[in-house]
């Protein structure tokens, strides 16, 4: 069995690289919203507006979860199961927290008068920032299912490559939301 | 993403590689697991097939109630009305139902069929068996993928059954009609389902693409350069690389339009009046969605074309027993067609005001496509030319493929051209255009395909004779069908309308419309001949006997007849060669895992 294994696996894990390309995947998802976004910039009636404060907050925020999720794969090497558990605990609050960020940001939106049903600027905004945030609680999830097994007692897990590819994810959905908020701030 | 349900099951395929080494050691597969929720790519390409199939008749099956319309637009069928109730009040199909199952003609057959009726089952056939691996990067996924398909499936078949009928605005889905619920009664509940259906198919589209990707990147057996891969794995492999990087920008454009369905955004709305009352709705744009539709749609139509591509070649090369011409060129052109086929899309646009200064850089990439075209034209008949063709229902459904490609793509230079299309677009023109290059073209791969692996499928052989008159009556109606609507398109005739006969211009073509129905009607006959044979000959073909019926030099001929999960009982083979080693140094075929002789060059 073990022969096969090393037969069928070559230098990159399987699922890390379907992790890249589903990460390509996303980017174009991003890239078709920013470029509708252009496209509607570029027409009449467009009304520009400042971002919600709160918004750079929630990139503290991510930016901080970055790098505990970083530390946490860290310690899963060392086989240092507690600090593990706490720093993937730590790294989901934060995920949620940004969320929370961000719904705070959408209300904030609503009460300056820019309702999701509001001047497309604004909608925009809702949308793209809505569907990102969506990405990290896809995130949050994987890593309450990191959790549950890391306090599964039956069944050990050693191999890193699991935490490696959310990891990975994470700071995927970090980057997508720096671009995001730098383009955002930019095209207004 | 559960890894380690993905990690477990290869362990499984491992360990049922290894039980059948040590033989007689069955290891246990529940009806459930081993039909339904599968996870061996090989039966995961049957479910694909055989849901496609069903599609594949209710989709042609609409196409011929709406061709009864135009053929026959002063007849009444009362036979339709116990059909379709009050769709066809007095057997006459109203305006409504027409629309609708035009829509869902192209809906079903461009999504559902020939996307993943096609790529899905031959991607998840041939690329672990022709690349030598037990199983696809996970298979767990791949199995997700099918069930994401099965699911956009159930909504797109609950959508018909609706009470305001299912989304009639044309398969594109083009805003503002299909954003209002009020502007029309088929953009009601049908447009919700419509799109929780097509997003459900992304979905499934993006599982299945990122394991093809990532098998035929990571899994070849020893030996498998890139270089070595047979012309379907490079088809199979560009596909995907569309459908990853277009699909989610469909999505984005579907999000959107959601939004404005129920949220009461104007992405796509601005200034539109519907009975006279103004709507709120400001600062929109219906264009931006064509934008968007149309960066997935030109690269579908690929999504398409590629896998057929890609099989046609396989099975020309095997049956004419000569090596494929211009391998090298062969996979050049697959990367040259999926670069332009990003760059090209407003050439859908040309009539919507589009900037004709940017018209013109649209034109000239369109018309850049003819390059690798021809190339892959020019390969494919120097590949048969000379060679000793077996005509097996396989090899002339790929010949047809040559010709139904050839004479639907002459007709695209004129399409591509920005001011002939000011002339040609939303004609009867365009519709003979698509459903020869993309349509016929498409299903004639499929055939290709589906009569030369059926026995590494089931075991058993499809039926010849059935196959000869299959094809030859689809090949003759296919023409006869969409020639005569080049002429109706230069004429001018629109598409998309309901009834013609209050335009005296158009009244010419009323015999020739008949005709066009009849031959349809004929056509889908023929291909009901197609179903009964595929069906029979699961049962009841004739056996196969030997591994490798076809004498071909690829890798899913050294597996056994019925291969198990896993597909090689022992070791995967190594490979030595490249796939195309036919009529070498006197011999017909060597087969990939024959080592290089010593006194033998590499291709």
């Amino acid at each position: 069995m073990n022969t096969m294994t090393l037969e069928q696996r070559k230098k990159i894990h399987p699922h890390k690289y379907s992790l890249w390309i589903a990460m390509g995947s996303i980017t174009m998802m991003f890239i078709g919203f920013t470029s509708a976004y252009i496209v509607k910039r570029a027409q009449a009636n467009w009304l520009a507006f400042e971002l919600p404060h709160i918004f750079w907050l929630s990139t503290a925020v991510i930016l901080l979860s970055s790098l505990t999720i970083h530390l946490a794969l860290k310690q899963f090497k060392e086989r240092n199961m507690r600090r593990y558990k706490q720093l993937i605990t730590v790294t989901a609050i934060l995920g949620v927290a940004f969320a929370v960020c961000q719904w705070i940001g959408f209300t904030q939106l609503k009460n300056v008068g820019l309702p999701l049903d509001g001047p497309v600027s604004a909608s925009f905004i809702y949308v793209i920032v809505g569907v990102h945030m969506l990405h990290v609680l896809g995130g949050v999830v994987a890593l309450l299912v990191m959790f549950a097994r890391a306090y599964r007692t039956r069944i050990r897990t050693y191999s890193p490559v699991p935490i490696e590819v959310a990891a990975t994810y994470w700071h995927f959905v970090d980057v997508l939301w720096i671009y995001l908020l730098i383009f955002l701030s930019i095209a207004r | 993403m559960s890894n380690e349900a993905t990690l477990h099951s290869q362990q499984e395929v491992m360990h049922g590689a290894h039980d059948h080494h040590d033989h007689e050691h069955h290891h246990e597969d529940s009806f459930i697991s081993k039909y339904v929720f599968s996870m061996d790519h090989k039966m995961i390409a049957k479910q694909f097939l055989i849901t496609g199939i069903i599609w594949a008749v209710i989709g042609a099956f609409f196409s011929v109630l709406f061709r009864l319309q135009l053929g026959f637009p002063d007849a009444t069928f009362p036979w339709l009305e116990s059909i379709l109730g009050h769709w066809a009040k007095g057997g006459r199909i109203s305006a409504e139902a027409y629309y609708a199952l035009v829509t869902m003609h192209g809906t079903i057959l461009v999504f559902f069929v020939l996307t993943a009726g096609l790529s899905g089952t031959f991607s998840n056939l041939l690329i672990p068996l022709q690349v030598g691996a037990r199983d696809m990067a996970s298979p767990f996924m791949n199995c997700l993928s099918y069930w994401f398909f099965f699911l956009a499936s159930l909504v797109m078949m609950a959508s018909l059954f609706v009470q305001t009928g299912p989304a009639s605005g044309g398969w594109t889905m083009y805003p503002p009609l299909s954003a209002l619920g009020d502007a029309s009664i088929g953009s009601k509940i049908g447009v919700d389902l419509w799109l929780t259906s097509m997003a459900l198919f992304v979905v499934s589209q993006l599982l299945g693409g990122l394991n093809y990707i990532s098998t035929i990147l990571n899994m070849r057996t020893k030996g498998m350069a890139m270089t070595k891969m047979p012309l379907t794995i490079w088809a199979f492999f560009f596909t995907a690389v569309l459908g990853v990087l277009s699909f989610p920008v469909l999505l984005s454009g579907f999000i959107l339009l959601l939004m404005d369905r129920h949220a009461g955004t104007s992405f796509y709305l601005s200034d539109i009046f519907i009975a006279g009352k103004a709507l709120a709705n400001e600062g929109g744009s219906a264009i931006l969605y064509q934008h968007l539709f149309w960066f997935l749609g030109h690269p579908e139509v690929y999504i398409i074309v590629l896998p057929a591509m890609g099989m046609v070649s396989e099975v020309l090369a095997v049956n004419s027993r000569k090596p494929i011409f211009g391998y090298l060129a062969m996979i050049g052109s697959l990367f040259a067609i999926c670069i332009l086929a990003f760059l090209v899309w407003a050439h859908h646009m040309f009539v919507t005001g589009l900037n004709p200064f940017l018209g013109a850089f649209f034109v000239l990439l369109t018309l850049l496509i003819a390059v690798p075209s021809a190339i892959k034209v020019f390969n494919w008949i120097t590949t048969i030319w000379r060679g000793k063709i077996h005509f097996t229902p396989a090899s002339l459904f790929s010949i047809g493929f040559v010709s139904t490609f050839i004479s639907g793509g002459l007709t695209g230079i004129w399409l591509g051209n920005s001011s002939i299309d000011i002339h040609l677009h939303d004609t009867y023109f365009v519709i003979a255009h698509f459903h020869i290059v993309m349509g016929v073209s498409a299903f004639f791969g499929m055939f290709a395909g589906i009569y030369h692996w059926f026995p590494k499928m089931y075991g058993r052989f499809m039926n010849n004779t059935l196959g000869y008159i299959h094809f030859w009556i689809t090949l003759i109606g296919a023409y006869l069908i969409f020639w005569p609507m080049h002429y109706e398109g230069m004429a001018g005739m629109p598409r998309r309308y309901y009834d013609y006969s209050n335009w005296a211009s158009f009244n010419q073509f009323e015999p020739l419309n008949h005709f066009i129905s009849v031959v349809v009607i004929v056509v889908f006959a023929t291909q009901l001949l197609f179903i009964f044979n595929f069906f029979y000959s699961i049962f009841k073909g004739r056996k196969m006997t030997t591994q490798n019926p076809w004498k071909a030099t690829s890798l899913e001929w050294t597996t056994p007849i019925n291969p198990g999960h896993g597909n090689w009982p022992g070791e995967i083979p190594e490979v030595h060669r490249w796939a195309y080693d036919y009529s070498k140094d006197g011999r017909d075929f060597i087969p990939q895992t024959e080592p290089i002789g010593p006194n033998e060059s590499a291709h």
